[in-house]
C-alpha cells in the first residue's frame, strides 16, 4: 500500500452563529412535537396528574368543610406529582429508548452538539410542565373554589415549572443505565413509591414517623414543600432555602451518575 | 500534494450535478491521499475481541468496501472512525483530526444500523433536522431527489416500508453534503429492487467525488460498488484488493462426499484447505475442485456421493482465512 502519510488538513467549516441558534431551536421544536405525536406519553403525563386532581383535590374535598383549602393544597401536591412525570418519563424512558435503540448513536455521529439534544429534552419538559400546572389551575379555580393572588399563582407555576430540573436530572440519569423495554418499569419504580413516601397523595401529617423521616430524604417532598409554602399551607418549618438546597443536591448527584453512564456508553455497543 | 488538495475540493463541491454515466471510473490519484486512517486498532469487550491490531487506510474519491461476515469487527471499526466509540488502543485520524471532536463531523456523513429511528415524526422532519446540523447542508429538495423521499416526504416515518426507512436514513447521511461517507450494512434486510436502488443512489454519490466506506457481507455488493475491498475476520484484515482480485480468491469450492478414508488421509490430500465429519460423509473446502476430486477417487475407488458446490461466502472466508494463515506460518 502507498503510504502518503496522514495530515491532510482540509479546512472545516465552523457553523455561524444565527446558525447555531436555528440548530437549538429545531432540536426542541422537533423533540417538542415528537412528544406531542405520542399518546401514551401526552395522556399519561397530561391526563393522569389532571384526574388526581378531580378526583382528590375537589370531588371528595367538595362537601366537607374546608374543601377549598384541600383543592389548593392538591394544586401543589399533584402539580409536583404531574412535574415529575413529565420529566422522568420525558428524559428518563425517551433516553433509555433512543440510546438503546441506536437512536442517540445517530445522533451522536452527526455533528449535532450534545448539549442541543439534552436541553431539547429540558425545554419539552418545560413546555409540558407549564400546560400541566396551567390546566391544573384552571380546574381548581373553575371547579375547586381556588382563590389565589396572581402573584402567588405565577410563582407557584414558576417553582414547580423549575422542579423540573431535578427530576430531568434524575430521568438522565435512570435513562443511562435502564434498558429500553425496562425504562417505563423502572421509572414507574422510582416515580410511584416516592411521590406517595413525600405526601404528594396524603398528606404527611397522616403517615406513619417513619415515612416523614423518610419524606425529607426525597426530593418529591422538598419540591412540594416549596410549592406548600408558596400557597401559605406549608407543615414543615425548615425554611425554604433548606428545601432548594436538597433540590440542588439531588441534582448535582444525579449529573454525576448520568455523566458516569455516559462515559461508560462511549466503550459500549448497543443495538 | 497541494495539486491534490485542491482536486479533491474540485470533485466534492463543484460538480454536483454530474450524471453517474459520465464518471464510472475515476483516475487514480497518482499517490493516494489518505483522508482518514487507523493504526493499531484493538477493542474488545470482554473476552470478545472486535478489533485485533487492525490498519486501515481511506483514500480521498474512492468507494473501500469492508466485507466480513457479522461479528468480523466492521461496525466497531465504522463507529471509531465516527468518533463514538473509542479504540482501547492505537490512533484513528480523519481528515487530519481526531474524530472524538465534533467539529470533524460536519464533514462526515453516516448510515448506521438502528433498531428505531422515533417513528412520528415525519420524512421531511428529520432530513431538515439532521440538515440543521451542518454547516453547509444540501437543499431539502437535492437531499430528497438523491435519497429518494420526494415522494415520501410527507409520511411519518413508521409508517414506512423497510426499503423506504433505510433511504430516510441514507438521506440523513447525505443530507449534510459530507465528504467522507460512512454507510453501515445499508442494504441489509433490502429486497432485490430495494438493494439495486440503493446501489445506484452509493454509485451517484461517488460520481459527486465523495469518498465513501461501506461495509457489507455481500460479497457481490461489494464488486458491484467497491474501488477496492478489505476482507475482514475476527478483527483483523485477511485480504486486500480489487473486486477482480477478491473475487478470484474467494471462488472456493465446496466437496461433499463418502468415503472409506479416515478424516486425516483427506486432510493430507494437496488442495484441501479444510476438511470436517457431516454425519458419514466428508465435507471439503478447496480452491479448485478437479485435482482433489482425481485424487479423491484415485485413492478411494468406493468413493461416492460426490457433489461438488460454489462455496458460500462463508466458507469463502474461511478460505481466505486459510491462506491467510498458512501465509502467516510460512513468514
Amino acid at each position: 500500500m502507498a503510504s502518503t502519510t496522514f495530515p491532510v488538513v482540509l479546512a472545516t467549516p465552523r457553523r455561524s452563529l444565527a446558525r447555531t441558534f436555528a440548530l437549538y431551536a429545531k432540536e426542541a421544536k422537533y423533540e417538542l412535537i415528537n412528544k406531542t405525536r405520542i399518546p401514551i406519553y401526552a395522556i399519561s403525563t397530561v391526563a393522569f396528574p389532571l384526574m388526581f386532581y378531580v378526583l382528590f383535590g375537589i370531588v371528595l374535598g367538595r362537601s366537607e368543610p374546608g374543601g377549598t383549602e384541600r383543592a389548593t393544597y392538591a394544586l401543589a401536591t399533584m402539580g409536583c406529582f404531574g412535574v415529575m412525570a413529565v420529566a422522568l418519563f420525558g428524559f428518563g424512558v425517551s433516553l433509555a429508548m433512543e440510546r438503546g435503540q441506536g437512536w442517540l448513536q445517530v445522533k451522536r455521529a452527526s455533528p449535532m452538539p450534545v448539549a442541543a439534544y439534552f436541553l431539547a429534552k429540558l425545554f419539552a419538559a418545560v413546555v409540558f410542565s407549564t400546560v400541566i400546572m396551567l390546566l391544573l389551575l384552571t380546574v381548581g379555580v373553575l371547579f375547586g373554589g381556588v382563590h389565589l393572588p396572581f402573584a402567588t399563582a405565577a410563582k407557584l407555576v414558576g417553582i414547580l415549572v423549575a422542579g423540573s430540573i431535578p427530576f430531568s436530572a434524575m430521568g438522565l440519569a435512570i435513562g443511562y443505565f435502564a434498558k429500553p423495554n425496562s425504562a417505563p418499569a423502572v421509572v414507574n419504580l422510582v416515580y410511584l413509591p416516592m411521590s406517595f413516601c413525600s405526601g404528594l397523595w396524603i398528606p404527611l401529617f397522616m403517615l406513619p414517623h417513619g415515612l416523614r423521616v423518610l419524606a425529607t430524604f426525597l426530593p418529591p417532598f422538598h419540591l412540594a414543600q416549596l410549592a406548600l409554602n408558596t400557597v401559605g399551607l406549608g407543615t414543615n418549618p425548615t425554611p425554604a432555602w433548606g428545601h432548594v438546597e436538597a433540590l440542588i443536591a439531588c441534582t448535582l448527584v444525579c449529573l454525576g451518575v448520568a455523566a458516569w453512564g455516559y462515559r461508560r456508553d462511549e466503550g459500549k455497543t448497543y443495538g | 500534494m497541494s495539486t491534490a488538495i485542491s482536486r479533491l475540493q474540485v470533485q466534492s463541491r463543484d460538480v454536483p450535478g454530474t450524471p453517474v454515466a459520465e464518471t464510472p471510473h475515476r483516475a487514480p490519484l497518482v499517490q493516494p491521499i489518505h483522508i482518514a486512517s487507523g493504526r493499531n486498532l484493538k477493542k474488545s469487550y470482554g473476552n470478545v475481541v472486535a478489533l485485533a491490531n487492525l490498519n486501515l487506510d481511506i483514500r480521498a474519491g474512492e468507494l473501500l468496501a469492508l466485507l466480513g461476515p457479522n461479528g468480523a469487527g466492521k461496525t466497531t471499526l465504522v463507529r471509531m472512525l465516527l468518533g463514538v466509540a473509542r479504540p482501547d488502543s492505537g490512533s484513528v485520524s480523519v481528515f487530519g483530526a481526531d474524530p472524538y471532536q465534533a467539529q470533524i463531523r460536519s464533514r462526515l456523513g453516516a448510515m448506521l444500523q438502528v433498531g428505531r429511528v422515533p417513528e412520528t415524526l415525519k420524512v421531511r422532519e428529520h432530513i431538515d433536522l439532521f440538515s440543521s446540523y451542518y454547516p453547509n447542508p444540501l437543499p431539502l429538495g437535492e437531499t430528497f431527489e438523491i435519497a429518494g423521499l420526494s415522494e415520501i416526504q410527507n409520511r411519518p416515518y413508521g409508517e414506512l416500508s423497510g426499503g423506504q426507512k433505510q433511504r430516510v436514513l441514507f438521506g440523513i447521511a447525505i443530507c449534510g453534503n459530507p465528504d467522507l461517507l460512512f454507510l453501515d450494512e445499508p442494504t441489509v434486510g433490502l429486497d432485490v429492487e430495494a438493494r439495486r436502488l440503493m446501489w445506484s443512489q452509493i454509485r451517484s454519490l461517488i460520481a459527486r467525488g465523495k469518498t465513501v466506506l461501506l461495509t457489507t457481507h455481500y460479497l457481490n455488493e461489494a464488486d458491484a460498488l467497491a474501488d477496492r475491498i478489505l476482507v475482514l475476520n475476527q478483527g483483523a484484515i485477511i485480504a486486500e484488493g480489487t473486486p477482480a482480485e477478491i473475487k478470484a480468491r474467494a471462488m472456493g469450492k465446496q466437496v461433499r462426499c463418502t468415503s472409506r478414508l479416515t478424516l486425516e488421509e483427506v486432510r493430507q490430500i494437496p488442495g484441501v484447505l479444510s476438511v470436517k465429519a457431516d454425519r458419514n460423509a466428508f465435507e471439503l473446502q478447496v480452491n479448485a475442485a478437479e485435482p482433489v476430486v482425481r485424487e479423491l477417487l484415485q485413492r478411494d475407488t468406493w468413493l461416492a456421493d460426490l457433489e461438488v458446490t460454489n462455496a458460500g461466502l462463508e466458507e469463502a472466508f474461511l478460505a481466505l482465512t486459510k491462506n491467510h494463515n498458512a501465509e502467516s506460518k510460512e513468514n
